[in-house]
């Protein structure tokens, strides 16, 4: 279970008169109870819904009010919430971080797995579930962009998170590696928060977040949510 | 007109640090501390040995240990001719201001080295020099460095250097499409800035995957 109680996320921004720099609001106030297995969020580039995707696993914290997974509190168990909330990344050249492969997923598993053999096992295993594995010792400049992202996801659940969080985690990717990616997230056990803009992908979650202006403004049935979604760029001049 | 045949596309960095190219030679399975150990050694001799006949000496043995190691010479070749073409323009100075064989043995002595540092890494898995370099920074847990953290910095380089020249190509890729290609404000800031955001993005990517919480 997810929880974000009064949560408002401030930031310095240049002030573009020139003159000092102010307190600009990027998210909040904010208060959820997130427990369904598939949730999407969706929102306009800038609306807060990246901010809201960091909240979850404490890559940012709140300036005000509380995050919680399973009770750990990001701003003061940030450690045991990373452990138990993966984060997977837009452009996955971000996030891999080593060579090739192989070695990337090992570096997830250091903590799990001392033993160097089993690691390297362990990592293989990992990148055979997700279709990698005869892909393990190439270059990572060698896969394809639908690969990398796979290669990420890979390295994210290597660990066995309870949760994933991914921020647009198929909008670099063409139609066949987006349908692999959706395919592969809806599948998982584990608790999948996802912040798209992808609205067929988003009809087919257990719950819609809809973020705008840093508010969540629409938040329940995923067609409705949607619709709602649709109505917003509408009125915001978008055909 | 007479068409020029390139051949296929090669990626932008094919080496020399930063590849894994998996083996069986006897290169490969020696441990990888072993290997560190004898690259270290090998840059002391060479500071320590005088003289173009021990340089040349040296860079026989590396070309040596990279056939035996059999990583494949396009990999290499391609990769060291930077290099190459570095210890050339080294060794031409040098003979220019202080004899033929002070040129010789500076140029030589580049080469060895970054032939035998291109070994090290084209047959040692980062994982197994990361555990090595995490041994080895042990004590440092004493002035406050985690070893764990000082051994993903070296992995974090490894890993950078090809990222870094990929990303200078597109930044001149990008000049040369507005026509920019000779204006250096249009490849250095870009560069820089782009520089700056993977590092960024690099830090958010091992903060969420708990790598920055040891």
């Amino acid at each position: 279970m997810i929880e974000l109680d009064d949560v408002v996320v401030t930031a310095w921004s240049p002030d573009p008169a020139g003159g000092a720099d102010r307190v600009v609001r990027l998210l909040g106030p904010v208060t959820l109870r997130l427990a369904e297995r598939r949730i999407a969020v969706v929102g306009a580039n800038g609306s807060g819904k990246s901010t809201l995707a960091r909240l979850l696993n404490g890559l940012v914290l709140p300036s005000s009010g509380t995050v919680r997974v399973d009770g750990l509190d990001t701003a003061t168990d940030g450690a045991a919430v990373r452990q138990r909330v993966g984060f997977v990344f837009t452009d996955p050249n971000a996030q891999i971080v080593l060579p090739t492969p192989l070695e990337d997923v090992a570096l997830s598993l250091r903590r799990r797995f001392p033993d160097k053999v089993e690691r390297l096992e362990a990592a293989r295993a990992a990148l055979r579930r997700f279709g990698l594995g005869e892909r393990a010792d190439v270059s990572v400049h060698a896969l394809s962009g639908g690969q990398r992202q796979l290669l990420a996801i890979a390295a994210v659940l290597a660990v066995e998170p309870a949760v994933l969080v991914c921020d647009e985690p198929t909008t670099l990717l063409d139609l066949r590696w987006r349908r692999v990616v959706d395919d592969l997230l809806a599948d998982l056990d584990q608790q999948v928060v996802v912040v798209t803009h992808d609205l067929d992908a988003a009809r087919r979650a257990d719950r819609v977040l809809v973020v705008d202006d840093g508010l969540v403004v629409y938040d329940g049935d995923p067609h409705e949510a949607v619709a709602h979604y649709e109505a917003l760029m509408g009125q915001a001049g978008v055909p | 007109m007479t068409r020029r045949e390139r051949g296929p596309l090669r990626p932008p960095w094919a080496g020399p640090l930063g590849l894994y190219h998996p083996g069986t030679t006897v290169v490969h399975r020696l441990p990888a501390g072993a290997k560190l150990a004898g690259l270290a050694l090998a840059g002391v001799a060479v500071l320590l040995l005088d003289g173009p006949r021990s340089a040349v000496g040296a860079l026989v043995v590396a070309v040596g240990v990279l056939l035996v190691a059999r990583v494949p010479l396009h990999r290499t070749t391609r990769g060291l001719l930077p290099v190459t073409v570095l210890a050339l323009v080294l060794g031409l100075y040098q003979t220019w201001s202080r004899g033929w064989e002070v040129g010789v043995e500076v140029a030589a002595e580049l080469l060895a080295l970054v032939v035998l540092g291109t070994v090290v890494t084209a047959t040692t898995r980062s994982d197994a020099l990361l555990d090595v370099l995490a041994r080895v920074t042990r004590p440092l847990r004493h002035v406050g460095l985690h070893p764990e953290t000082a051994a993903l910095a070296v992995g974090l380089f490894l890993r950078t250097i090809p990222v870094l020249a990929q990303s200078s190509l597109d930044v001149r890729a990008a000049a040369r499409a507005r026509g920019l290609d000779r204006d250096p404000r249009a490849l250095v800031v870009p560069a820089a800035v782009r520089m700056v955001a993977h590092a960024r993005a690099t830090g958010d990517a091992l903060a969420a995957r708990g790598l920055a919480d040891d």
